[in-house]
C-alpha cells in the first residue's frame, strides 16, 4: 500500500508543479494546494500506514499507529492553509490592482 | 618607531580641522612639518657602522600579524627617499596648490600615503606589508582623482586603481603561499628557509604571483599604461607619487625578495627581459609624447624598466648600480616633475608644441632643468649623479656572465645591444624634454599666460633635489659608504661594496656611453624626419585600446549573461530552481546508488484505499483539464476531501477532521476570490512550452516517488513513538495521544503554527483595508 500511496503522491506533486506553471494566478495556488496535499501524503506514507488502533489511549489495546507524523501533518496543514489563504487574497488584491492575472505580464518595471 | 610609521595616520586625522584656517595659513605648511620630522629620526640611523634594526609591536598575535619593523640598509635607503621628497613635495604644492582647492582633501589623502609607504618599506610581517601597499593603492587613487570633476581624472584614477589592485591580489596570493609553505610570516625567517620555497611545488606559481604584484605597481610593461593617465593627477602628486615613490614600491619588493628568489633562472629571465622591454618601450614611445608630463611618465617607465632589469641580473655590480640608481632617478625625476609644474603653473600650457624658448622668461628653471635632465640622459659630466648608474648598468650588462644556457643564454648576449638602444631613446626624449621646453622659438601669444619666473618657494624644493643631483655625482663618496653600501648589501643579500670612480678607464662601458652620446644627438636633431615610424610602431595598435576593450567588453558580456537567465519572468525561475532539484538530487541519488524498492516491509493493499487514490489522480490530472477555472477549484476540492478520507482510513481522526474544514473553508475562499478576479481571455500556451512544463512537472513528481520508495524501504532505526504512547497520559494527562504531542511535548511548534496564522490575518486585513497610493482600477 506504501508504494501506491507513494505513486499517489508522486502524481499530486506532478498536477501541483504542472499548474505552478501555469501562467494564471489561480492556477497557481491551485498548484501550491495540490504540492501541500502532496506533501501532507508524503509524510504520512513515511510513517507506517495502518498497523494498529487510531492514536487515543484504550484500555485494552497496545498496538497504536505513529501519532507523531500526525502531529507534524496537522500543524503543517493549519499553517499551508494560512499561506494559501494569504496567497488567494495576494492574487485578488494583485489582479485588482494590475487588471489582469497573467503572470507574464506582471514583471515589474526594468529599474527593479 | 611605530610612532614614526603612524605620525601620518595621526596627522590626516587633525587635517580637516587645520584646514578651515587654510586662508590665513596655507595647510600645506602643517602637513611638510611630518616628513621632516621623519626624516630627522632615520637620518640618525645613517652611517658607516649601520646594523639593521628590529622592532616588534603587536596587533593580531593570534594571527601571526604583528607590526614588525625591520630597518636594514634597503628600507633606508627608501624611508629617506619617501620622507626626504615627501618634505619637498608638501613644500612644493603650498606654493603650487591654491588655497581655494579642497587643501583638506589633498593633505589628508597626501599622508595616508606617505605613512601607508613607509608601512611597506619598513614591515618584515607579510600581512602587514600588504596591508600598507593596498593603503597605497587606495590613496593614489584617490589622489589621482583629486580633480573629480574631470572625466580624464575619474578614468585614470579608475584605471590605475583595476591594474594595481589586480597585482595587489595575485601579490597576496603569492604571500599567503608563501607564509603557509614556511609557516612564518615573518619575511627575515622565510629567507632563512629558502629551500623550502624554492623547492615547492608551487615555486612557479609563487614567482609569478609575487613578480606581477611588483610589475603592475612599478609600472612595466605590459601594466605600464595607468602610468601615463595617472598623470592627470596635480603635479606635485606625480612628482611624488609616479616618480619617487609608489612606482618604486615594486622594485623594492623584488629588490627584498632577491637573496631568496635570485638563485632560479626563471627569475632573471622574466625580471630582465621584461626590465629591458620596458625599459626600450618606455624611452622609444617618451619621445612620441607632447605633454610634458606624459614624456616624464614614460620616462618613468623606462628609467623602472632599467632598474627592475638590473635587479633581475641578479649580479653583485648590477645590485649595487640599481640600488644606487633608486637613489639618482628619484632625485632627477622629482625636480624634472616639479620644473614640469612650475612650467604649466606659469605659461598655462604642458603641451610642447606650443611651449619653447622660455629661457629668458624662466632662467632658474632652465638651469634646474638643463642639470637634471642631462642627468637623466646620462651625459658624462662629473657632476651628474644620472651618468654614473647609468654607466654601472652598461658595466652590469657587459660583464654580467652568469654561466646559463637556453633562453637565459641567449638573453645575456642580447641585453648590452638592448641597453645601448633603449639609452639612446633616453637620451633623445631627455633633450626633446629640455630644448623643446627652454629652446627654440618662443610664441609667447599662443599661451594662455604670459611667462614669468615661478616664486621662489616653488623653486626650492627643486634646488634642492638639483643640488642633489650634483653632490651625488661630485661627491659619490659622501653617500655611498653611510648609505649606498648597505642598502646593495641587503639587496644582494651578502657584503656588497663597490667603490664609484667618474673615470674607469676605456673601458666597454664608457664606449658604449659615448655611442649612446652620439646616436642619441644624431637621432634628436633628425626627430622630424624618422618622427613618422610611430605611424607604423606602434601605429594604431595600442595597449589602452587592449584595456578599453577589455573593461567594455567584460561590461558587456555580463550584462549579456546575466539578461540571459534574469528576464523578470517568474516562470522561468521557477522552472530553472524545479530542473535544478530534480537534475542534482536524481544524480545523486545515480550515483550513490540510493534507488532501492523493497515490497517486504508494506501494508497490504485493500480496494477502497485504491479507489480512493485512483479518484484522487483523476481529481489532480482533472485540475489541469478543466478549461473552466470554477471547474478546476471544485475538483481540488474532491483532491482535499479525499485526502480526508485517507486519513479516516490511516487511523487519524484529528488530521481527517481538520483536513476536512481546512478544505471547506478553502474551496470557499477559492470561489470568493475567483468571482473577484478578471474575466480575461483565456491563456494560451505553445506546445513547446506546454511540453516542457510536462516533462519538468513528471520528472518532479518521479522524483518524489522514488525519494518516498527508497526512504520507505530504508528503515534504519526504529520510530522514537513508543515514548508518546507510554508517556502520554502519565507525563501529559491526557489520551490523545497527537493532541498531548501538539500542545505539551512540542508545544513550542503550535505556539508559532498560531503566530503563522495571526500573521496571516493581519497580513490578509492589510492587504484589504489599507490602500496605497495606485488607485485601483
Amino acid at each position: 500500500m506504501e508504494i501506491i500511496m507513494a505513486v499517489l503522491a508522486g502524481t499530486l506533486f506532478t498536477t501541483g508543479v504542472y499548474n505552478l506553471l501555469q501562467k494564471q494566478l489561480l492556477r497557481i495556488v491551485i498548484g501550491t494546494a495540490l504540492i501541500s496535499h502532496g506533501a501532507h501524503l508524503f509524510i504520512l506514507t513515511m510513517g507506517e500506514l495502518k498497523r494498529g488502533a487510531p492514536p487515543i489511549l484504550t484500555d485494552g489495546i497496545d498496538q497504536y499507529t505513529d501519532p507523531l507524523p500526525q502531529a507534524l501533518i496537522l500543524t503543517s496543514i493549519v499553517i499551508s492553509f494560512g499561506v494559501t489563504s494569504l496567497l488567494l487574497v495576494l492574487a485578488y488584491r494583485a489582479s485588482k490592482i494590475n487588471g489582469t492575472d497573467n503572470m507574464e505580464q506582471l514583471r515589474g518595471n526594468d529599474y527593479e | 618607531m611605530l610612532l614614526a610609521v603612524l605620525l601620518p595616520f595621526i596627522i590626516a586625522i587633525f587635517i580637516p580641522f587645520l584646514s578651515k584656517w587654510k586662508h590665513k595659513l596655507h595647510t600645506g605648511f602643517f602637513v611638510t612639518a611630518v616628513p621632516v620630522v621623519i626624516f630627522i629620526y632615520f637620518a640618525r640611523f645613517i652611517g658607516p657602522g649601520f646594523e639593521p634594526v628590529e622592532r616588534e609591536y603587536s596587533w593580531i598575535p593570534s594571527l601571526d600579524m604583528n607590526f614588525l619593523f625591520y630597518l636594514d640598509g634597503l628600507s633606508l635607503l627608501f624611508i629617506l627617499l619617501i620622507s626626504g621628497i615627501g618634505s619637498l613635495v608638501a613644500f612644493y604644492s603650498i606654493y603650487y596648490l591654491h588655497k581655494s582647492e579642497q587643501l583638506g582633501h589633498f593633505y589628508v589623502y597626501f599622508l595616508l600615503f606617505m605613512g601607508s609607504m613607509l608601512g611597506i618599506v619598513l614591515s618584515d610581517n607579510v600581512y602587514v606589508l600588504y596591508t600598507f601597499w593596498e593603503f597605497t593603492s587606495l590613496s593614489s587613487f584617490l589622489l589621482i582623482g583629486f580633480w573629480n570633476h574631470r572625466e580624464g581624472s575619474r578614468y585614470g584614477a579608475l584605471k590605475s586603481m583595476l591594474i594595481t589592485v589586480f597585482g595587489g591580489l595575485s601579490l597576496l596570493g603569492g604571500l599567503v603561499f608563501m607564509s603557509g609553505i614556511t609557516g612564518t610570516a615573518s619575511i627575515q625567517e622565510m629567507m632563512s628557509q629558502q629551500e623550502l620555497i624554492l623547492n615547492h611545488d608551487f615555486f612557479p606559481l609563487i614567482l609569478t604571483l609575487i613578480l606581477l604584484g611588483a610589475f603592475t605597481k612599478s609600472a612595466q610593461f605590459p601594466f605600464h599604461i595607468w602610468l601615463p593617465d595617472a598623470m592627470e593627477a596635480p603635479t606635485p602628486v606625480s612628482a611624488y607619487l609616479h616618480s619617487a615613490t609608489m612606482v618604486k614600491a615594486g622594485i623594492f619588493l623584488v629588490a627584498r625578495f632577491l637573496p631568496m628568489l635570485s638563485v632560479s633562472e626563471w627569475f632573471f629571465i622574466i625580471v630582465s627581459a621584461v626590465g629591458i622591454a620596458t625599459l626600450c618601450w618606455g624611452s622609444y614611445m617618451a619621445v612620441r609624447q607632447t605633454d610634458l608630463k606624459g614624456i616624464l611618465a614614460f620616462s618613468t617607465i623606462s628609467q623602472l624598466g632599467m632598474i627592475m632589469a638590473m635587479l633581475g641580473f641578479g649580479t653583485k655590480a648590477a645590485i649595487f648600480a640599481a640600488v644606487f640608481h633608486i637613489l639618482n632617478h628619484a632625485t632627477f625625476k622629482g625636480s624634472l616633475f616639479m620644473i614640469a609644474g612650475i612650467v604649466d603653473h606659469e605659461t598655462g600650457s604642458r603641451d610642447i608644441r606650443k611651449l619653447g624658448g622660455l629661457m629668458t622668461f624662466l632662467p632658474i628653471t632652465a638651469t634646474l632643468a638643463v642639470i637634471a635632465s642631462f642627468s637623466m640622459a646620462g651625459v658624462p659630466f662629473p657632476f651628474l649623479n644620472g651618468f654614473y648608474s647609468k654607466e654601472m648598468f652598461f658595466d652590469a650588462a657587459v660583464t654580467m656572465d652568469l654561466s646559463v644556457t637556453g633562453i637565459a643564454a641567449t638573453l645575456q648576449t642580447l641585453f648590452p645591444y638592448l641597453a645601448v638602444l633603449g639609452s639612446i631613446f633616453t637620451f633623445v626624449y631627455s633633450m626633446y624634454f629640455f630644448f623643446g621646453t627652454f629652446r627654440g622659438k618662443a610664441n609667447i601669444d599662443e599661451l594662455p599666460k604670459k611667462p614669468h619666473e615661478a616664486p621662489a618657494g616653488m623653486l626650492v624644493s627643486p634646488a634642492i633635489l638639483v643640488l642633489g643631483v650634483i653632490i651625488i655625482g661630485l661627491f659619490p663618496d659622501l653617500i655611498n659608504k653611510p648609505f649606498i653600501e648597505h642598502a646593495a648589501s641587503a639587496a644582494y643579500g651578502s657584503e656588497n661594496v663597490k667603490d664609484i670612480y667618474y673615470w674607469h678607464g676605456l673601458s666597454p662601458a664608457f664606449i658604449m656611453s659615448i655611442t649612446v652620446l652620439v646616436f642619441g644627438t644624431i637621432l634628436y636633431l633628425s626627430i622630424p624626419k624618422w618622427a613618422s615610424i610611430y605611424n607604423a610602431v606602434p601605429g594604431r595598435l595600442s595597449l589602452n585600446t587592449f584595456y578599453d576593450g577589455l573593461v567594455e567588453r567584460t561590461e558587456r558580456y555580463s550584462t549579456i549573461i546575466t539578461n540571459s537567465y534574469m528576464n523578470g519572468s517568474l516562470g522561468r525561475y521557477v522552472r530553472l530552481i524545479l530542473v535544478a532539484i530534480v537534475v542534482v538530487t536524481f544524480g545523486t541519488m545515480a550515483l550513490t546508488g540510493g534507488f532501492t524498492l523493497d515490497f517486504g516491509n508494506v501494508s497490504e493493499v485493500t480496494l477502497h484505499e485504491v479507489l480512493i487514490a485512483v479518484v484522487m489522480v483523476i481529481a489532480a490530472i482533472g485540475t489541469i483539464i478543466a478549461k473552466n477555472r470554477i471547474a478546476a477549484i471544485l475538483i481540488l476540492g474532491v483532491v482535499g476531501y479525499g485526502l480526508a478520507m485517507l486519513f479516516v482510513l490511516y487511523r487519524a481522526p484529528d488530521l481527517a477532521l481538520t483536513q476536512l474544514i481546512v478544505e471547506t473553508v478553502t474551496v470557499a475562499l477559492f470561489l470568493l476570490v475567483f468571482y473577484h478576479l478578471p474575466n480575461l481571455e483565456p491563456h494560451h500556451e505553445s506546445s513547446l512550452t506546454k511540453a516542457m512544463n510536462l516533462i519538468i512537472s513528471v520528472g518532479y513528481g518521479l522524483l518524489m516517488t522514488m525519494v518516498a520508495i527508497s526512504a520507505h524501504s530504508h528503515k534504519m532505526f526504529d520510530t522514537m513513538s513508543s515514548y508518546f504512547v507510554d508517556n502520554s497520559y502519565k507525563l501529559g494527562g491526557g489520551d490523545n495521544i497527537v493532541n498531548v504531542i501538539l500542545v505539551d511535548f512540542r508545544g513550542l511548534d503550535t505556539l508559532f503554527e498560531i503566530a503563522v496564522l495571526g500573521i496571516a490575518a493581519m497580513a490578509i486585513f492589510g492587504l484589504i483595508r489599507l490602500r496605497g497610493k495606485n488607485k485601483e482600477e
